[in-house]
């Protein structure tokens, strides 16, 4: 009986927090929804830009996050999701739909292989290490010509067709997008409210009391870290599709220093978060290309030590406090 | 024959460079358990200032005592200016500022001194070959670079096992809250330290550019390297540091001389096995 009430007031929490956010979100999507119809075309390609970021983020952030592991290497997985997507419908004219699968379980193993090197860490090491492979990635995409083209890049990428639209225009190919990002959102909602998100917020807050508490933390962390080499390999194939034509660069240490300074920037451990993130780094990006062009990595050096000084819970953290002491007023 | 002798001298040289960086990284994480990720824009940076320095003077110990100092006050003004701020238990924090610390230095770099690839011969006294037995030469200026990285490992020995401060360095290793509880880490030690690694750096980015040049990337390649070595050899510990950076550079040159299309792993493989067998290092303390 006791047992049945406590159980019905936790739903109802549930149900009220989910409420709150589903809110929120939902607002979000109308504008995502609505926004293509009022801004000029080459906006329209920056919010898919800001869009495959931040599915990029949601998986690292679910790493981050929820589980308390920064990685410094996510560019492998959406570079290699790319490159997947683009060898195998451009080189071996393989479907596009088997091609964008493909890649994305290519990804998701060589995350499963990095993750067992990358999990004998933690906190520091496991960034170095995470940024270690990522750059051995990258050099195996810069030698290997004969597959990724090297450093003249991969081009002649091509959208496929979706049911009876043509991705080849901006905005078709943006809902595309928006249609993943959505996809990913839930995908996530579901992840970390289930048991296994729970206890991947348990590992964050204290990975040895989980242990005694007879949960194999390894496996879970290890089944996370996959997630969110997933998530990147999606954002990676949509990307090549977006440009249409892939760089090696795409691998190495700058998208990855990107998206893990969108997910503290939004802030880690947040549903809303690596949206605000991505669209606060892809914005600045294209303001500061067009009065600095150029200097973008030092402004996102910047971006990491302001950050880290002043705001380490991100964005939503900030907000947070500031109506926090407004309410208290 | 030749090729192996080749090999061995390589090593060593490498060697030596790679104990020289990665000594004044295991300083700082061992004692401050901060992983600074600007350790090897330190020595990029110190480089490059050297250069400038020895293209106007063309004075070769004026250029390596301006690329030590550059990335000793670099070192300064990172600790000083942010990571004091910090408490002793925010690693991540401090390990993400350090690495927005690089991306800057490395963009200022490409800035000032452009993407191009520099070379420095070193010295004149110490150019050209010298003639071994069996009728194999090599550039004097690697065995120098040996010489003072052997004198460098014996001094920096005595310092971390006699001295204070190296007492504290060890403590720091073995328990960190300890020794702050104790009142003896004051920030003072720390800067201190903290300098001194950067110096290091710095000193180590003049004396290795007639071996490995210097250009863009040379950041994140040498803090990989050295951070390998500290994970090899074990976190604040000197004698780590040495057999680790002999055991990376004998598996970095062997690989680049035998099987040079893998060159850019060879160095991953070691990290990898280490960290599967022994997460702590080769002869690691604590954590």
């Amino acid at each position: 009986m006791s047992t049945s009430t406590r159980v019905a007031a936790k739903n109802r929490m549930g149900i009220g927090s989910l409420a709150t956010g589903t809110y929120a979100m939902l607002g979000v999507l109308v504008l995502f929804v609505i926004l293509p119809h009022f801004i000029p075309g080459y906006y329209v390609g920056v919010l898919t830009r800001v869009i495959i970021f931040a599915i990029f983020a949601i998986g690292l952030n679910l790493l981050m996050g929820y589980t308390g592991l920064p990685s410094l290497g996510q560019g492998a997985y959406f570079g290699t999701g790319a490159f997947g997507v683009g060898v195998m419908t451009v080189t071996y004219n393989v479907p596009h739909p088997i091609g964008m699968v493909g890649a994305v379980v290519i990804a998701g193993l060589m995350a499963a292989v990095y993750g067992l090197v990358a999990l004998r860490a933690r906190g520091a090491y496991f960034l170095l290490i995470t940024m270690a492979l990522t750059l051995s990635t990258w050099a195996i995409a810069f030698t290997w010509r004969s597959l990724t083209g090297g450093e003249d890049g991969f081009p002649g990428v091509t959208r496929p067709g979706f049911l009876p639209w043509s991705l080849t225009s901006e905005v078709n190919y943006y809902y595309f997008t928006l249609f993943f990002l959505v996809a990913a959102v839930v995908a996530f909602v579901l992840i970390v409210r289930s048991p296994f998100g729970l206890a991947l917020q348990g590992i964050r807050e204290n990975e040895q009391r989980m242990r005694s508490l007879g949960y194999n933390t390894w496996l879970y962390m290890y089944i996370a870290f996959i997630m969110a080499g997933v998530f990147g390999g999606v954002a990676g194939v949509l990307n090549a599709y977006s440009v249409g034509a892939i760089s090696p660069e795409w691998t190495n240490i700058l998208p990855s220093a990107e998206v893990l300074l969108m997910v503290i920037l939004g802030g880690p451990g947040t549903i809303i978060g690596p949206l605000v993130g991505a669209g606060a780094i892809i914005g600045a990006s294209e303001i500061l290309n067009i009065h600095f062009p150029e200097r973008w990595i030092m402004f996102l050096g910047g971006g990491y030590i302001v950050f880290m000084l002043f705001a380490r819970d991100g964005m939503v953290g900030l907000v947070r406090r500031l109506l926090r002491r407004w309410s208290k007023r | 024959m030749t090729t192996l002798a080749q090999v061995g001298l390589n090593t060593a040289s490498l060697a030596s460079l790679l104990f020289l960086v990665a000594a004044g990284l295991s300083l700082t994480f061992g004692l401050m358990r901060v992983l600074n990720m600007t350790h090897g824009s330190f020595y990029l940076l110190g480089a490059y200032v050297g250069l400038t320095v020895w293209r106007t003077t063309g004075n070769t110990p004026l250029a390596i005592l301006a690329s030590s100092l550059t990335a000793a006050v670099a070192g300064g003004i990172i600790y000083w200016g942010f990571l004091k701020r910090f408490s002793v238990l925010d690693e991540m924090p401090q390990a993400l500022l350090t690495f927005g610390a690089l991306l800057v230095i490395a963009d200022f770099t490409m800035w000032r001194w452009g993407a191009d690839f520099f070379s420095f011969p070193g010295p004149a006294f110490l150019r050209g070959p010298v003639e071994l037995v069996g009728g194999i030469s090599y550039p004097k200026y690697r065995f120098f670079l040996m010489g003072s990285g052997l004198v460098l490992a014996i001094g920096l020995y005595l310092f971390v096992a006699r001295t204070k401060i190296g007492a504290l360095v060890r403590a720091g290793v073995d328990d960190k809250l300890m020794v702050q509880a104790l009142g003896i880490n004051t920030p003072m030690v720390f800067l201190g330290v903290f300098v001194f690694g950067s110096f290091l750096a710095g000193f180590a980015g003049m004396m290795g550019a007639p071996f490995l040049g210097i250009n863009p990337g040379l950041d994140f390649e040498v803090l990989i390297l050295a951070f390998v070595v500290v994970i090899v050899g074990g976190v604040g510990n000197i004698e780590g540091a040495f057999v680790g950076a002999i055991l990376v550079a004998l598996i970095d040159t062997a690989t680049k001389t035998y099987y040079p299309e893998l060159a850019w792993f060879s160095i991953y493989v070691p990290m990898a096995v280490i960290l599967a067998v022994r997460p702590r290092g080769l002869l690691g303390r604590g954590a």
